[in-house]
């Protein structure tokens, strides 16, 4: 195997394994948080790409553009599931939360293949086909800016959690949530607004996808079952885990594509998965 | 007292209970309408395909009452592109009273409704599967009009010879990319036994490799492919793949001289056209069981399916159309035949299908002892001007065969 081979297909992975990052990090991010683990969260991504398919076809618009307003109306989706449907169940067993969350992902799924059928939909941009040759290195251009747009997204994210007094609560309701209730801070509000921020992840990383991969209705389940794969190697909670986690997950799928075989891409994420959970159950990550 | 004991009761129960169990296998037989339980992929993964046949029973019905003076009931079911479900829905379609099963596209969920058709003797007529074992497990209800994987391989490498001799060209290596379900499988075992048998063929295969059929992104597997730099690409795909297969080819600005299917679809298909354009979907090489247009039952189906569909061209859904009427067509000439809709009764007349007028080329459809016909021929398709065209046996040709093909880079934007 020829090293340019080897080099192209684990920058691939690499460039994959951030927009997968990104993907997780909105469940991280909830989780580490609310403490509701998101069964909806490929599901919420899926229509995410749909809504990005659709404007695209409407309006032509490179959905390099559409990144802002979908993490917006995202956000506000998030926001609203959360305080209309996901709240009242926030004291309740864990096998009521799942089930809960379990039934949207299902309904989504569904209203996503009675609107758009099941057929495969892509965006093609027109520089869809186009890559970087750099020496002996060939970036497909999308995967290259998909991949930049992620990392912008996640520095944002960590700048929010980090800078802003809002973000500083969240952290104060993660960490301690008697204490936050104590001081006075409206931890129904920042609740919300941290599902909020988990969803217009998954809108951003949504709209990044879409410019690389066909979507279907059943793509959801696929999605929410690779995000859980990334946050649990990376650490459940973990911000940097679950970017980490997906890079991890994008770059081994790619080398054991091209060691052993490429239909076996997949059993090799659910190695490292269960190799993490017999060996370092807590994830590679600290939860923070 | 009234006489009736509590005896009398239980007997009459019983006789009712036997009357009620009977009576889908009595209505089966007096029926004058053939219910043709049509089992297709129209969601999931190979949809779009599922779809591309319903077409072809949907316009049947009438056709068939012209031709056979048969009224034919069809009673969908979309089997999902999965395997359990496919099983299922072949339970439901005989529990409701389906005379004739149909269908399925796919070779996994074909195998397991044949398990049905068997065990429920009601026979299955296959429009599209190519798996061997589906006619090699000894069933008396299954009746094949496609092709074997074995025989699209060896029709199909026959095709690729008389390619090579036409074009006067002798490529010295081939890397075999194939999709890892059921059909994919089968192909790629058919081929790695025969193809080190045909001395004729100048290549040798240097590498295979395998995806899922669900892939989202191919990258890896084209690298792999690039790396070997193979002469020409052989393929074994489904529709998805192959646009994920020729996309990723693109970006990684690799140009073989061919990618030919030895027997599959994908790149024949009206959305590989769509998605790719005329400047991607161009030149490559199907060499798969066609139609032919001039024959008389194509022009009826033809002008059927435009009255029907409006919106789209027979040539796009010819080989999921063609053999899925074909299977239709089967079944309602062994209705007529038989007088009777029962499952023993149909699955003798359809042994003794002798249909020499047909739409797909090749010779009479006849059933062997194994209930598969073994008479289908293929042709090489070759996507020109966005439109596959057919380029060989020379005799049926719409054009001219181009190999090697032009690269990416030389093609009009």
């Amino acid at each position: 195997m020829p090293i340019d081979a080897v080099v192209n297909i684990v920058v691939s992975g690499l460039l994959t394994g951030l927009i997968y990052g990104l993907m997780a990090l909105g469940l991280s991010v909830i989780y580490g948080v609310v403490r509701i683990v998101n069964f909806a969260h490929g599901e919420l991504m899926a229509v995410a790409m749909y809504a990005t398919v659709f404007a695209f076809a409407m309006t032509g618009l490179d959905p390099l553009w559409m990144l802002v307003p979908m993490a917006l109306a995202f956000f506000g989706i998030g926001y609203v599931l959360q305080r209309g449907l996901i709240n009242p169940f926030i004291d309740r067993p864990e096998h009521s939360q799942f089930i809960l969350l379990l039934a949207v992902a299902l309904v989504v799924v569904n209203l996503l293949l009675v609107a758009f059928g099941p057929d495969a939909r892509s965006v093609q941009v027109d520089y869809a086909l186009d890559s970087y040759e750099i020496g002996p290195l060939l970036v497909d251009k999308v995967r290259l800016i998909c991949a930049a747009v992620a990392l912008v997204a996640c520095a944002i994210l960590f700048a929010i959690f980090r800078y802003t007094s809002f973000g500083k609560a969240i952290r104060a309701c993660a960490d301690n949530l008697l204490g936050a209730q104590v001081v006075g801070l409206n931890v129904g509000h920042l609740y919300a607004l941290t599902f909020g921020l988990g969803t217009a992840c998954v809108g951003v990383a949504g709209t990044l996808l879409s410019m690389l991969v066909d979507v279907t209705p059943g793509l959801g389940p696929a999605y929410t079952l690779l995000a859980f794969v990334i946050v649990i190697i990376g650490g459940l909670g973990s911000m940097v885990g679950a970017l980490a986690g997906g890079v991890l997950i994008g770059v081994s799928e790619s080398v054991a594509g091209l060691l052993i075989t490429p239909s076996a891409k997949s059993m090799f994420s659910f190695a490292l998965l269960i190799l993490v959970l017999a060996f370092r159950p807590q994830g590679l990550f600290r939860a923070r | 007292m009234t006489g009736f004991t509590r005896r009398d009761f239980n007997r009459a129960a019983a006789a009712a209970g036997a009357a009620t169990l009977a009576a889908p296998a009595i209505v089966r037989a007096q029926s004058k309408k053939l219910k043709v339980g049509v089992l297709l992929p129209r969601s999931g993964a190979l949809a779009f395909i599922g779809q591309s046949c319903q077409r072809g029973a949907d316009i049947s019905p009438v056709l068939l009452r012209e031709m056979y003076g048969v009224d034919v009931e069809l009673m969908n079911a979309d089997i999902e592109s999965n395997v359990d479900v496919a099983r299922s829905r072949a339970e439901k379609l005989v529990d409701e009273g389906a005379h004739v099963l149909m269908g399925a596209f796919d070779s996994g969920p074909t195998a397991a409704i044949a398990q049905v058709a068997e065990q429920r003797k009601v026979p299955l007529v296959v429009n599209i599967a190519a798996a061997p074992q589906i006619t090699e497990q000894g069933y008396k209800y299954t009746f094949r009009n496609f092709p074997t994987a074995g025989q699209l391989i060896t029709n199909g490498l026959a095709l690729t010879r008389d390619l090579f001799q036409a074009t006067g060209r002798a490529p010295r290596s081939a890397v075999f990319m194939h999709v890892n379900d059921t059909f994919g499988t089968s192909m790629a075992k058919g081929i790695g036994a025969i193809l080190p048998k045909l001395d004729y063929l100048p290549f040798k295969v240097v590498d295979t490799i395998a995806y899922d059929r669900d892939a989202r992104d191919l990258s890896v597997e084209v690298a792999k492919a690039k790396s070997t730099n193979a002469d020409f690409i052989l393929l074994v795909s489904r529709l998805n793949d192959a646009i994920l297969l020729v996309r990723e080819l693109v970006k990684q600005r690799w140009s073989p001289q061919a990618i030919l299917s030895p027997g599959s679809p994908g790149m024949y298909e009206a959305q590989f056209y769509k998605a790719l354009g005329n400047r991607y979907s161009d030149y490559c090489i199907s060499n798969v069981p066609w139609y032919n247009p001039n024959a008389a039952i194509t022009k009826r189906v033809e002008a059927q399916f435009n009255k029907q569909f409006p919106q789209e061209k027979l040539m796009f859904h010819a080989l999921n159309v063609g053999f899925t009427f074909e299977a239709m067509m089967i079944a309602a000439d062994a209705f007529k035949r038989a007088g009777a809709a029962d499952g023993a009764q149909l699955a003798d007349a359809l042994r003794k299908t002798s249909i020499a007028e047909h739409m797909m080329i090749g010779g009479p459809i006849q059933f062997d002892a194994k209930g598969q016909n073994a008479q289908i021929a293929s042709a090489c398709i070759q996507n020109r001007d966005g439109q596959p065209k057919v380029v060989l046996p020379a005799s049926a040709a719409q054009a001219k065969p181009v190999f090697p093909v032009p690269g990416w880079q030389e093609r009009k934007a």
